[in-house]
């Protein structure tokens, strides 16, 4: 299956992570301990995020921190552009429309 | 003056909520959302029209329609109408569909929740668009806006470059 952003925040939990990782980067381990699922659950949520490229690890002495890809999270805001875009568009036609009406 | 398109978002509730003033008396404001005739000449964005085959706008009646692209291309929609409150609101779901009228289950569903009120300088149009489920938003965005509404409404690459 494709990975995109967008898989990346369809899921309540993964949201939870790039929410926390948000304020600044953690371990698999210290995320975890946010989280009532297993940190099986956890690790395959941060390795579906990985490979949407939603976040980036970063290797700090022996432990994996996880970051934002402040980058790749622009991609949810160009599709809120286009829905947008569309939407703005129609409503400047509707405006025509209203004024024959 | 454009009125200004405000959208909010509630990625978290699946919902997205998109609120727009128009100069007009809200009467006019409904009916051109409700009546075929009128849907036509705005639905699509151009250079996109939208070709009403058929509509029946009540409780459980549904419009039947294209997105025909300008080299003939056509993507067929189905708007399922379920509540509607003459005048104020109506309830619908959305979904792409063969030009029988047949849904694709293939794209999901989306929701709409439309309110429409009067205001000091005309009307005010609430549409409230949610799907189903965490994997329908996942999947509407990621095939249904990126490419499904991209096939439909022609190369917005060039509009995501900008």
């Amino acid at each position: 299956m494709r990975r995109d952003i967008f898989q990346a925040i369809a899921d309540p939990t993964r949201r939870a992570i790039l929410a926390l990782l948000a304020i600044h980067a953690m371990t698999p381990n210290a995320l975890a301990e946010h989280f009532n699922t297993s940190r099986q659950a956890v690790s395959k949520h941060i390795q579906i995020l990985a490979e949407c490229e939603a976040v980036t690890q970063k290797q700090s002495g022996r432990e994996i921190y996880y970051q934002v890809n402040a980058h790749k999270m622009k991609e949810v805001d160009k599709w809120l552009d286009t829905f947008r875009k569309i939407w703005e568009d129609r409503f400047d036609q509707l405006d025509d429309v209203l004024k024959d009406l | 003056m454009t009125n200004k398109t405000e959208i909010i978002r509630d990625l978290s509730n699946r919902k997205l909520n998109v609120t727009r003033a128009f100069n007009a008396p809200v009467e006019k404001v409904w009916r051109a959302w409700t009546e075929a005739g009128q849907l036509d000449k705005w639905w699509a964005p151009k250079p996109w029209r939208a070709i009403t085959k058929n509509m029946n706008f009540t409780p459980g009646g549904f419009w039947l329609y294209c997105m025909a692209g300008p080299n003939g291309e056509k993507a067929w929609c189905r708007v399922d109408f379920h509540t509607i409150e003459e005048g104020q609101s109506f309830t619908a779901t959305a979904s792409f569909c063969d030009e029988d009228g047949n849904i694709d289950a293939s794209f999901p569903p989306m929701h709409w929740d439309n309110r429409f009120r009067s205001t000091a300088t005309g009307a005010e149009v609430e549409v409230s668009v949610s799907f189903d489920s965490d994997e329908d938003l996942e999947k509407i965005v990621a095939m249904g806006f990126k490419e499904g509404f991209t096939m439909a409404l022609g190369n917005l690459d060039e509009l995501l470059e900008k």
